[in-house]
C-alpha cells in the first residue's frame, strides 16, 4: 500500500478516470497551463490536451451552466471551482438547473458533473477564501454532497462521484491537501453515501467530515487518557447522509456530538441533531451537542483564525457538556 | 410575381407551406393553451409567444434531430417547431401523468431530450450556458450537430450571457444564439433595461451578428440557413437578433396597462402568419394548401387536448422517488 499526499489522491482518481471514460472533461480556471490553484489537476493538460482540459476564463455561472448542457449533451464534466466562496456565483448552474433537470423533466435525463471546490479556513485567506459553505448544497434536493477526510476516501469517493448519475460536489478541504496518508486503489469502490467509524468507543459518538475529522481524533486520544472512550464517525458524505451508522452508534452509547468547521447555525450538525431528536430521542443519555464555528465571518488576521476555526479544546468541552 | 423556373418555384411554395405550417401549429396551440387556461384547465400561468412564431419556425428550418436547442419561459414555440409530439406536449401543460415531463415541469419547463429539446428554462437567461455545454459537447464528440440558445431581449442584462458570448468565441463553439427581440422585459422596456446594443455585444466578443425582421418567416430561415451552415463548417458563433412583436402579456392575464393601445392595435398588419400567407396565395392552389394547413393542425390540436383531459393526475410516489437517479438522500 503507498503513501500518497491528499491532493495527489484526487489527481490519480482524475487521471484514472479519464483514462477510463473519454467522455470525462475538465473545466476550471487555471485548472490546465497552471495546473490548478492548489495543483490537483497537474499534469493532467499534458496528458489528456486541451479538448478534456479546459482552461475556462473566470465565469463560474457560464462553467457550470456549459457543464450541465454538456452533460445533457454525453459528456461527464467535473469542474473545479478554485475556491468554495466563488460557487455563490454558479448557485443558479447547481440549484436550478443541475438539482432540478432529472426530475423536472420526468426523468428523461441524469446530469453526471462533478464540482470540485476547496473550503476551509487555516490559510489566512480571509473572508471570501475560507468559507465552508456545503450545508447550503445539501438542503438542495437533487445534489449530492461529499467531503473526504483521507486520501483514500478522497480517491474511492472521487471514483464513486465520477460514476455516479447525479450531480456530486465534491469538497475538498484545503488544510488536507499536503495531509498523507495510505492509499489501495484495489479497495472495494465506495459508496456515496456510507459513513466510515474511524475509532471505536463506548461512551460518546462524536460525528464529523473533512478536516475537522483530523480534531476529532486528537482530542478522543486526549478523552482516552481521562478514561473516556469516544466512537468517531467520519460521514463521508453529508448528502445523502448515513443515518444508520450514526443511529446504530448512537443506540449503543447514547451521546451524540457533531463537530464541523462550517459555522454552527442551520447547519449539517443541526439536520443531524433534529434527525436524531425525532427518531432516536430515547436513546439519548443527554442533550446533542454540536461544535462548529461560531456565527462570524471567517476572519483573516491570524490570531483571530485560529480562534475561529473549531479545535480539539472545543470537541473536548463539547464532550464533556454530554458526560458532565 | 417575378418569373421563376417552376421546379423552383415549387420548392420555394413547398419550403414556404412547411414553416407556415409549423406557425399555424404554434399559433393555434397557444390560443388553445389560452383558452384551457382561461378554463381553468392548466395550473401555474403560461407565457405566450403569439405574434412570434416566425422566429421559431424560420430557425428550426435550418436545424436538424440531431442540433440541440434551449429556450425560455417562453418557449412553446420553439419546442413545437423543433418536432416534440402534441399529446405529451399538452399532457405536460396540463399536468397530467404521461406528460413529456411527467406533469412535474409544466409550461416552463417543457424538455423533450429525444429531439434535442434540453429544456425551457423559468430562469431568463439559464438556458444560454446550457446550449453552449451542449455546442462544447458536440464539438469534442465531433458530431457537427450545432446547439441553439433561444433567448428574450430581456436577458441582455444577465450577466450569463455576456460569459457565455465570450466562452462560445474563445472556444469556438457550433453556437447559434438567436434573440427574440420583442422589445418588453417582463413588464419594462428593453431601451430601460439594457444600456448597449446585442450588436455591440456580439462585435465586442468578436462574433458573427446579423439582424432580421423576425416576423418574415422567410427572411428568419435565410439568415438561419446561413449561420448554420458557417457554424457546421466551423466558422464563427452566430448572433442572431429578430426584431419582433409580443401580442400578449409577459404572462396570460396581464392586463398591459404599461403598453399604448396603440400599440396592440397595429399588430395585426405586421402577423408574421398572415404575412407569409400572402405569399403562399400568389402560387398556384396557394389558398387551398392553406385551407389543409388549417384543418390539419386543428383536428391534431383537438386530439390532443382530448387525450390530455383523459389522462390521469402523476403519482406522487413517482414523482418523489425519481429525485435522484441512484440512491436518494433526505
Amino acid at each position: 500500500m503507498a503513501e500518497i499526499r491528499f491532493g495527489k489522491a484526487v489527481n490519480q482518481a482524475l487521471a484514472e478516470c479519464m483514462e477510463e471514460d473519454p467522455s470525462v472533461i475538465l473545466l476550471g480556471e487555471d485548472i490546465g497551463q497552471a495546473e490548478g490553484s492548489f495543483k490537483v489537476t497537474r499534469g493532467l493538460l499534458e496528458k489528456f490536451g486541451p479538448d478534456r482540459v479546459l482552461d475556462t476564463p473566470i465565469s463560474e455561472a457560464a462553467i457550470v451552466g456549459a457543464a450541465v448542457g454538456a452533460a445533457m449533451s454525453g459528456l461527464k464534466p467535473v469542474v473545479e471551482i478554485m475556491f468554495m466562496d466563488f460557487i455563490t456565483l454558479a448557485m443558479d448552474a447547481l440549484v436550478n438547473q443541475a438539482s432540478k433537470a432529472r426530475f423536472m423533466f420526468g426523468g428523461q435525463c441524469s446530469i453526471p458533473i462533478v464540482v470540485r471546490t476547496p473550503h476551509g479556513g487555516g490559510l489566512n485567506a480571509g473572508p471570501q477564501h475560507s468559507q465552508c459553505l456545503e450545508a447550503w448544497l445539501a438542503h438542495v434536493p437533487g445534489l449530492k454532497v461529499v467531503c473526504p477526510s483521507t486520501p483514500s476516501d478522497a480517491y474511492h469517493l472521487f471514483k464513486a462521484s465520477v460514476a455516479d448519475p447525479d450531480p456530486v460536489i465534491f469538497v475538498e478541504n484545503k488544510a488536507l491537501y499536503a495531509v498523507s496518508g495510505d492509499l489501495n486503489p484495489g479497495e472495494t469502490p465506495h459508496d456515496i453515501g456510507r459513513a466510515r467509524t474511524v475509532r471505536a468507543g463506548d461512551d460518546v459518538t462524536i460525528v464529523s467530515y473533512g478536516a475537522a475529522v483530523h480534531t476529532v481524533l486528537s482530542a478522543s486520544r486526549t478523552l482516552e487518557s481521562e478514561g473516556i472512550s469516544a466512537e468517531v464517525i467520519d460521514l463521508r458524505s453529508l448528502q445523502p447522509w448515513d443515518e444508520e451508522a450514526v443511529f446504530d452508534s448512537v443506540a449503543r452509547t447514547h451521546r451524540l456530538v457533531i463537530v464541523h468547521e462550517a459555522v454552527k447555525s442551520f447547519g449539517v450538525g443541526a439536520e443531524i441533531a433534529a434527525r436524531v431528536a425525532e427518531d432516536a430521542f430515547d436513546e439519548l443519555d443527554s442533550p446533542v451537542v454540536r461544535v462548529g464555528a461560531p456565527f462570524m465571518p471567517v476572519p483573516f488576521g491570524k490570531s483571530l483564525e485560529a480562534q475561529y476555526i473549531p479545535a480539539a479544546a472545543a470537541v473536548l468541552a463539547g464532550v464533556r457538556k454530554t458526560i458532565s | 410575381m417575378s418569373v421563376v423556373p417552376e421546379r423552383e418555384n415549387a420548392v420555394m411554395k413547398d419550403r414556404l407551406l412547411s414553416m407556415i405550417g409549423t406557425m399555424v401549429l404554434i399559433r393555434r396551440t397557444e390560443n388553445r393553451l389560452a383558452k384551457l387556461f382561461a378554463d381553468g384547465e392548466i395550473p401555474g400561468f403560461i407565457h405566450l409567444s403569439i405574434g412570434q412564431e416566425a422566429v421559431a419556425a424560420g430557425v428550426m428550418s435550418a436545424l436538424g434531430p440531431r442540433d440541440t436547442i434551449t429556450t425560455t419561459h417562453r418557449g412553446h414555440g420553439h419546442v413545437v417547431a423543433k418536432g416534440i409530439g402534441l399529446d405529451r406536449f399538452f399532457k405536460e401543460v396540463m399536468g397530467r401523468a404521461d406528460g413529456i415531463c411527467a406533469g412535474r415541469g409544466g409550461s416552463m419547463h417543457v424538455a423533450d431530450m429525444s429531439i434535442g429539446v434540453l429544456g425551457a428554462n423559468g430562469i431568463v437567461g439559464a438556458g444560454i450556458p446550457i446550449a453552449l455545454g451542449s455546442a462544447l459537447a458536440q464539438k469534442i464528440r465531433k458530431t457537427n450537430a450545432i446547439a441553439a440558445a433561444f433567448f428574450g431581449d430581456g436577458a441582455q442584462a444577465e450577466g450569463v450571457l455576456h460569459e457565455s458570448l465570450n466562452l462560445a468565441s474563445l472556444w469556438r463553439l457550433p453556437l447559434l444564439f438567436v434573440c427574440e427581440n420583442n422589445g418588453w422585459s417582463e413588464f419594462s422596456r428593453s431601451s430601460r433595461q439594457f444600456a448597449g446594443t446585442l450588436e455591440g455585444l456580439a462585435r465586442a466578443f468578436g462574433l458573427n451578428y446579423s439582424r432580421v425582421d423576425g416576423n418574415d418567416v422567410e427572411a428568419v430561415a435565410l439568415e438561419a440557413g446561413n449561420a448554420a451552415t458557417n457554424l457546421r463548417a466551423g466558422g464563427k458563433p452566430h448572433v442572431l437578433e429578430c426584431l419582433t412583436v409580443r401580442v400578449r402579456g409577459h404572462f396570460e392575464g396581464d392586463p398591459q396597462k404599461y403598453r399604448d393601445p396603440g400599440e396592440l392595435a397595429d399588430l395585426e398588419s405586421n402577423d408574421p402568419i398572415a404575412r407569409a400567407a400572402e405569399k403562399v396565395r400568389a402560387f398556384p392552389e396557394g389558398e387551398f394548401e392553406l385551407r389543409v394547413i388549417e384543418e390539419r393542425v386543428a383536428s391534431r390540436i383537438e386530439d390532443a387536448v382530448r387525450n390530455a383531459k383523459e389522462d390521469q393526475l402523476p403519482d406522487f410516489r413517482h414523482a418523489i422517488a425519481d429525485v435522484y437517479t441512484t440512491r436518494r438522500g433526505g
